[in-house]
């Protein structure tokens, strides 16, 4: 007979309001800890022995595993070529997790088959102390106050808190006027770059010749500075912010600039700090004149401004303004008229 | 006073025996150890979970201290003179990048230990949020333990925090660019921005300091606050001692199950070898972070397809979905909500619903009782699907990090997958949460059928009659109380607006508002089935085949003696 005959709705689901709890006395009652089954191990002395050389067994597959280690690090010494290094890797880690495995496994399976397994009850005990200890530590606490006599000497009270709650600055204020260098932030808003600064391919540092460029070619572009120069933190730091994509569009498909004539002849030097977060904008879509944040995928068009067409970025990326110098060049006209990279609160001001 | 062992007690003889009594006398240990040595643990593998996190913690420590042997954590720049790797040879470099080589090229067993270590770092934080799974959808979070749950969340937060500081540390280009991304969301918190940058960097970003900071918080603050809340966190756990799942002879006020010694020692023993030996498997075979392959920090490249470790993919991916739309100019004044609300605010908002939760599950339930017998997930069904959506969200914003890869292996566009992860992040949740929460009361309702009806045999019986029925087997009494045991909350009642004399109530809003809530919580719920309604069940069987007997006049109406229970 199926369920759907039954005459009676299902009445399972107790949707408004209802007497939640049942009385204790309609419920079930606990039928107790079940009973006990015993392991073959604990009732045939033949098992019990089988799995006892087991264990031994895998004991000693980990001293093995222990000394194979020893050996592949003495037997294989790498040549210092990556594969040389990854065969030592292999060979030590493999030995290593022999001679981990072993001993975990074998004190697991033994816990597990020889030790005995009969449940155990421990009682509980209300997690809080009893009232009575309660009361002593209230008095105690009481009698401690009385002793102090703060109720009776509020000057005190207020005096200590005042010397608690000033002592940690005799730590923290050369710790913070420190730990953030000269902490001037208006160092955001400029670059190395300033008029007439040549423009340099990254890494090598040779110069760009805007002839040199076809259209629709893209190069990561830096600063022309000194090589030396190139060898210091501070360069590290300004290429942070200096790092420019160039690309040469063919001009009809220039629609506009960011700047005001901050292009040259279809050559466009955008930075290349995403406004999102200042990841390094890097992927160039020649078809669409996109340019993709590969770390959370704003894109920016760059025949359009660099205006933003989707993602995370709400800013166009900054451009910089070109021209080419006497000798055919492409240098710098100016630096960028806006910080670059990552919005910031007094990023206006 | 005597500083000889009572009298009553015999001299030890033997070596153990010794060192006891010189440590008892000195310490009174044998209290302690009268209390732990025997001390009973619940059996189940769900409580190994957590073993997964310490032990592998416990391993980070110790690949942790071979990799501090080594790496020198420098930014000053130097060329790499060794010949190996070939591709980084006479490059200019930070020192901490060339140690980092020299470490995994030079030092036997050194790049072994890098990638346990980095392997261990993943699993730990598996083990965390597994670990924290089971305590949620098993209620053990509720009193006592709520302040061990905040010990343990506060932990995930740390584990977070050791995972970025040590990821940065060996100053390549991914992780030079994951601290960019951390500087670019930084600076866009209001009015104190730029100076927090300055703060963290000691400049502008990258300057030359970040790598010895990030170090050690890494090696000592990090890890410090971690031993010390897993050490509060092992101290409750003992105190309150464990938790149990519902069962025979299992109530809130024992704890059944092996004594600490020697079972349960052996075994939590042999699982820590056993995850060594799995980290040390991992590390041997699968080759992780290989920092070579991408170079020193440069501020300029960048690798298409690069992801966070897995723990951090939610924070990528939460920033990936945010329109750029919402960067506001207030007054001069920048507000970058395009990031404060995926890199700050979601966050904050999934960190605060896992510390607050407990509390406010205590205050809908109005129940100020110790709890120690675990709830099967099924009978509490809001949480479950709480948990479940909450989950949810995490893996939409973690598989939103991963975007880029998804479009590149499934050929799909990007713009499409963030769109629909956009959509999904909201819509999956509220899914995931009704979903959760339909199959909670249908396994609950499931559980009555069964209780009411028992098993069915697949044995089919025909009556004289001709009438077919499968024969049922009750529920043998243990597998019963399983189903039985457990409480329906039912919403919290309230006092009425006014008072006898008609005078409004202080504080009746509120507790409207959290009646509200708990009618959320409670509203629908399968109530366990009494021994009245069993009772009832099997003389309604009875009266069921009375009444086919009468709904079906042309059959001649069969007794058999054939055991009926539907």
């Amino acid at each position: 007979m199926s369920e759907n005959q039954n005459p009676q709705p299902s009445r399972d689901v107790t949707p408004h309001g209802g007497d939640g709890t049942l009385a204790q006395a309609d419920r079930f009652t606990d039928p107790g800890v079940p009973e006990h089954k015993p392991r073959l191990t604990d009732t045939d002395p033949r098992s019990a022995k089988r799995n006892e050389r087991l264990i031994v067994l895998i004991f000693l597959i980990s001293c093995l595993g222990t000394v194979g280690s020893v050996v592949a690090y003495f037997a294989v010494r790498p040549d210092g070529t990556t594969e040389g290094v990854r065969l030592s890797t292999l060979l030590l880690g493999v030995a290593m997790a022999v001679s981990l495995l072993g001993i975990g496994i074998a004190a697991v399976h033994w816990a597990k088959t020889l030790m005995s397994n009969h449940e155990h009850v421990e009682e509980r005990h209300p997690s809080s102390s009893s009232d009575e200890v309660r009361a002593v530590v209230a008095n105690q606490f009481k009698e401690g106050g009385k002793d102090a006599g703060i109720a009776r000497r509020p000057m005190l009270l207020g005096s200590v808190g005042l010397a608690l709650a000033l002592f940690p600055l005799s730590i923290a204020v050369p710790l913070v006027s420190s730990v953030g260098g000269d902490w001037n932030v208006s160092k955001f808003r400029h670059t190395m770059w300033k008029k007439g600064t040549r423009l340099a391919y990254d890494p090598s540092g040779r110069l760009i010749r805007a002839a040199d460029l076809t259209v629709g070619s893209v190069a990561h572009v830096i600063p022309d500075v000194p090589a030396e120069e190139r060898e210091t933190h501070h360069w590290i730091t300004e290429k942070a912010k200096a790092v420019v994509l160039l690309v040469r569009l063919d001009p009809r498909d220039l629609k506009r600039d960011h700047r005001e004539g901050a292009s040259y002849d279809g050559i466009v030097a955008y930075s290349k700090i995403c406004t999102h977060v200042g990841c390094p904008v890097a992927l160039y879509e020649q078809q669409t004149h996109h340019l993709l944040c590969p770390c959370h995928q704003s894109t920016f068009d760059i025949a359009d401004g660099a205006k933003v067409v989707f993602g995370p970025a709400k800013r166009p990326l900054p451009q910089l303004p070109i021209t080419v110098d006497d000798e055919g060049y492409l240098v710098a006209e100016d630096d960028f008229n806006e910080p670059i990279g990552p919005s910031y609160w007094e990023r206006l001001k | 006073m005597s500083t000889t062992t009572p009298s009553s007690v015999a001299e030890p003889t033997t070596a153990i025996g010794k060192t006891a009594d010189f440590l008892d006398q000195r310490t009174k240990v044998g209290v302690l150890a009268k209390q732990l040595v025997r001390k009973v643990f619940p059996d189940h593998w769900s409580f190994m979970l957590g073993e997964i996190a310490l032990f592998s913690f416990v391993v980070l420590i110790l690949s942790g201290f071979f990799l501090t042997m080594f790496f020198e954590p420098s930014m000053a720049l130097t060329r790499y003179e060794n010949e190996h790797p070939a591709s980084m040879h006479g490059e200019l470099m930070s020192v901490a990048f060339a140690s980092t080589l020299d470490m995994s090229f030079e030092v036997r067993g050194g790049l072994l230990m890098r990638q346990i270590h980095h392997w261990s770092a993943l699993i730990f934080m598996a083990g965390i949020v597994v670990h924290m799974m089971r305590v949620f959808f098993t209620g053990a979070f509720r009193k006592p333990r709520e302040l061990n749950w905040l010990v343990g969340v506060t932990m995930l937060i740390l584990g977070l925090l050791a995972g970025f500081t040590g990821y940065s540390l060996p100053d390549d280009v991914l992780s030079g660019n994951g601290l960019r991304i951390t500087d670019g969301v930084v600076k866009s918190i209001p009015i104190i921005g730029s100076y927090l940058s300055y703060f963290i960097f000691g400049g502008e970003f990258p300057g030359e300091h970040i790598v010895p900071r990030l170090f050690t918080l890494h090696i000592l603050v990090v890890p410090a606050l971690l031993l010390a809340l897993i050490g509060v966190h092992l101290f409750l756990m003992v105190l309150n001692k464990h938790t149990q799942y519902p069962g025979g002879g299992r109530t809130n006020n024992n704890v059944v199950g092996s004594p600490a010694v020697p079972a349960f020692a052996t075994k939590m023993g042999g699982n820590f070898f056993i995850i060594f030996g799995v980290l040390a498997l991992m590390g041997g075979t699968m080759a992780i972070n290989n920092v070579w392959n991408y170079g020193p920090y440069d501020p300029s490249p960048v690798s298409a397809g690069a992801q966070p470790d897995w723990y951090m993919l939610f924070l990528e991916g939460s920033l990936r979905l945010m329109p750029g739309q919402t960067e506001y100019v207030i007054g001069g004044y920048t507000l970058s909500l395009n990031i404060l609300i995926p890199a700050v605010v979601i966050p904050g908002l999934l960190f605060t619903f896992l510390f607050v939760y407990p509390f406010i599950e205590a205050k809908v339930t109005g129940d100020h009782r110790e709890h120690h017998l675990l709830d099967r997930p099924r009978n509490v069904p809001v949480r479950t699907g709480l948990g479940v959506a909450f989950l949810t969200a995490f893996i939409i914003l973690a598989l939103a990090g991963s975007n880029d890869l998804i479009a590149t292996h499934f050929s799909l566009s990007i713009n499409t997958i963030t769109w629909v992860f956009r959509f999904l992040f909201f819509a999956g949740p509220v899914f995931a949460f009704w979903i959760t929460k339909r199959i909670c009361l249908g396994l609950q309702r499931k559980d009555r059928e069964l209780v009411l009806h028992g098993h069915e045999t697949g044995r089919i019986v025909r009556f004289a009659n001709g009438e077919y029925i499968e024969v049922h087997r009750p529920l043998d009494e243990q597998e019963r109380w399983l189903r039985v045991n457990y409480d329906a909350h039912a919403p919290l009642e309230i006092e009425p607006a006014t008072d006898a004399r008609g005078v409004k109530r202080k504080g009746y809003k509120q507790d409207r508002r959290w009646q509200r809530l708990s009618r959320f919580f409670f509203e629908d719920r399968v109530e366990p089935v009494t021994p009245a309604e069993l009772a009832a069940a099997h003389s309604h069987g009875e009266h069921d085949e009375l009444e086919s007997a009468h709904t079906a006049p042309e059959l001649v109406s069969g007794s058999g003696n054939v055991e009926r229970e539907h």
